[in-house]
């Protein structure tokens, strides 16, 4: 069952991919990324991280999709634009691609998979985690931790250690995004207000 | 106490049951158990779409004097969905010479997929839910902002600048109206200390005064502020921007006929009602009758099956009390210019939620046990505690330091201060 689903979602996002590249139409281009990120997304439902699948979702089909075809109406000059590309951008677009592809490839043969799962195994069968939070073990437990390690709190690592030895989970990085990201709203804000003419009462 | 993922228990019912065919093998478990719960939800995902059309029109139609449907199925014209479902099979199905066919036809199932992928995660009773996912709501959430991805679409490509104009309008309304909603379905959230549905309603259980909406001032303008997010959200007037009938013809789907049109629609009122069921959920108590020994009473006498039907019944009419309300909202207030509506939007809606979120949380942080304006007690008080001891089985198996270091971790900064 899990196998099927695989090549479903994967064939199905890999397919999407391909045809973002080979059509020509920047909309539709628009509808294949959808396919092939939700496709995605349903990859990381069936690992079990619904939370970030529903990110996936939310930001990138939600809102980067949406916002390209917004853009797109806003600029667009005539109905259904569509793009052209000289051979030589084919040539070395295919040529970078295949590149990344073979090293990307090289690298999933070089990893040991399974001596990889059976140590994670080993590390996380002894801790508590499942024991956390209001659900049943193993009954969907995905999002608390994630938001506790957000929040300074690692529940895989700080349990049952003393106070004084507690990490600080990812506390620095989430403020430091959402700093930056406070930043970039008041720089748009900036940028897209509406310039007011200063007009000075001349003293007659 | 939390519902659990109800295909697993099916599924492991069907491997286990030993009567006629049964037990079966694993993968044949599933998706026997698969084929029951997509058959269930989507007989409640066209329901709403069949009760409420008609409700639609008839409410309208007393709203405005009129009579409305009365023909079809005896007197109050209750088959009248019907009727309008076997006229729209039979129309032809056409798009535009000038449209992107392939986007075009494709656009009103990207719709349909959306809202009905919502249903998956919404608990319609207290163990009844298809995924009872962790980040329930979150997920919800992101499944209804695909919805309007279709309908842009649909605008794009349907090669009219009535549809132009109308997915523009919708473009711009959603990603607005996208932060207050958000930031609204948070509110409880932060209360419960979880994104999973079936817990938000869970603590709402017991008397009325227990529901998220009574809890503190700002809860309460909250629920209203979602209600409005939720209006514009399914572009229901006076936020009906999109279709627009007197400027757009009808935009988004002016080029649209058939069944694929009729598909819009379905995916529209199955919103509402799902949205309706969610704002049941966040703030009104969800499947809790409000009367406290009731619940007691019918889950001890008559057993957790009939506590669920009662569950499920309740929350099915707050919600669709929510929505005639909607359509009561329709058929009242005048459409708003664009202009207005995103003023509306990011003028008012978005910092008045911003300063009602951080209020909520102040009032958790130093108030935790004062709900309900000081009548009820307990809310704050059992969120904490539910926080820090979420099962007494679970914790005797973890050692003391353990404990002490739960306890800090709780949501309502109980064990931070």
């Amino acid at each position: 069952m899990e196998t099927l689903l695989f090549v479903l979602f994967g064939g199905t996002a890999a397919v999407g991919a391909l045809a973002v590249v080979l059509s020509q139409n920047v909309v539709r281009m628009a509808f294949y990324l959808v396919i092939s990120l939700g496709s995605t997304a349903g990859l990381f439902f069936m690992l079990g991280a619904d939370f970030v699948g529903a990110t996936q979702l939310l930001i990138y089909v939600g809102g980067t999709v949406v916002l390209l075809i917004f853009g797109v109406m806003l600029t667009a000059s005539g109905p259904f634009i569509t793009i052209k590309t000289a051979p030589s951008q084919v040539i070395i677009a295919s040529v970078v691609g295949l590149a990344f592809f073979g090293v990307l490839f090289l690298t999933v043969l070089q990893v040991d998979w399974n001596a990889n799962s059976a140590r994670l195994e080993s590390e996380y069968s002894a801790s508590s985690l499942e024991r956390i939070g209001y659900n049943e073990a193993n009954v969907g437990n995905t999002a608390r931790s994630l938001g506790a390690a957000f929040l300074g709190a690692r529940f895989d690592e700080d349990l049952g250690r003393d106070r004084k030895e507690l990490s600080s989970g990812y506390l620095l990085p989430f403020e430091i995004i959402s700093v930056h990201l406070l930043v970039v709203l008041v720089g748009a804000a900036y940028l897209a207000r509406a310039k007011r003419r200063v007009t000075r009462i001349e003293e007659e | 106490m939390t519902a659990a993922v109800m295909a697993t228990t099916l599924s492991e019912y069907l491997q286990t049951a030993d009567w006629a065919f049964l037990p079966l093998d694993a993968v044949w478990a599933d998706a026997a158990a698969a084929v029951v719960h997509i058959t269930l939800l989507a007989i409640f995902f066209g329901l709403p779409a069949f009760v409420f059309i008609w409700a639609e029109r008839k409410v309208s139609g007393r709203i405005q004097d009129r009579l409305g449907p009365t023909r079809v199925g005896g007197k109050f014209g209750w088959l009248q969905s019907l009727a309008d479902g076997v006229k729209l099979i039979q129309k032809e199905d056409l798009w535009p010479k000038a449209a992107d066919a392939m986007l075009f036809r494709v656009a009103p199932y990207l719709v349909v997929v959306a809202s009905f992928a919502a249903f998956l995660v919404l608990p319609f009773s207290s163990d009844w839910v298809a995924l009872a996912l962790d980040a329930g709501l979150f997920v919800a959430l992101a499944l209804l902002s695909l919805e309007v991805l279709g309908i842009i679409l649909a605008g794009y490509s349907s090669g009219s600048k009535w549809s132009l104009f109308g997915g523009m309008r919708e473009a711009a309304q959603m990603v607005s109206y996208e932060v207050p909603l958000g930031i609204t379905a948070v509110i409880p959230v932060a209360i419960a200390g979880t994104m999973n549905l079936g817990e938000i309603g869970s603590m709402q259980s017991g008397w009325f005064i227990n529901w998220f909406l009574l809890r503190d001032p700002f809860t309460f303008l909250a629920f209203f502020v979602f209600f409005t997010v939720t209006l514009a959200s399914n572009k229901r007037a006076p936020f009906d921007l999109a279709e627009a009938e007197s400027e757009l013809v009808g935009g988004f789907h002016t080029e649209y006929s058939g069944m694929r049109w009729s598909f819009f629609f379905l995916a529209e009122y199955a919103s509402m009602w799902f949205v309706s069921a969610l704002a049941a959920i966040l703030f009104l108590g969800g499947w809790w009758t409000g009367i406290g020994p009731l619940d007691a009473w019918v889950a001890e006498t008559l057993g957790g099956f009939t506590a669920n039907i009662l569950g499920f019944v309740v929350l099915v009419t707050k919600a669709s009390v929510l929505v005639v309300v909607q359509i009561w909202i329709r058929w009242t207030l005048p459409r708003l210019r664009i202009d207005q509506v995103m003023m509306t939007c990011l003028k008012y809606l978005v910092p008045i939620s911003c300063f009602l979120f951080l209020a909520t949380v102040l009032w958790s942080l130093f108030l935790p046990h004062v709900a309900c304006f000081g009548l009820a007690k307990g809310m704050g008080e059992r969120t904490a505690v539910m926080a820090a001891a979420p099962r007494a089985g679970d914790l005797s198996a973890v050692d003391a330091p353990a404990v002490d270091s739960v306890a800090s971790f709780s949501p309502s900064g109980e064990g931070r201060r």
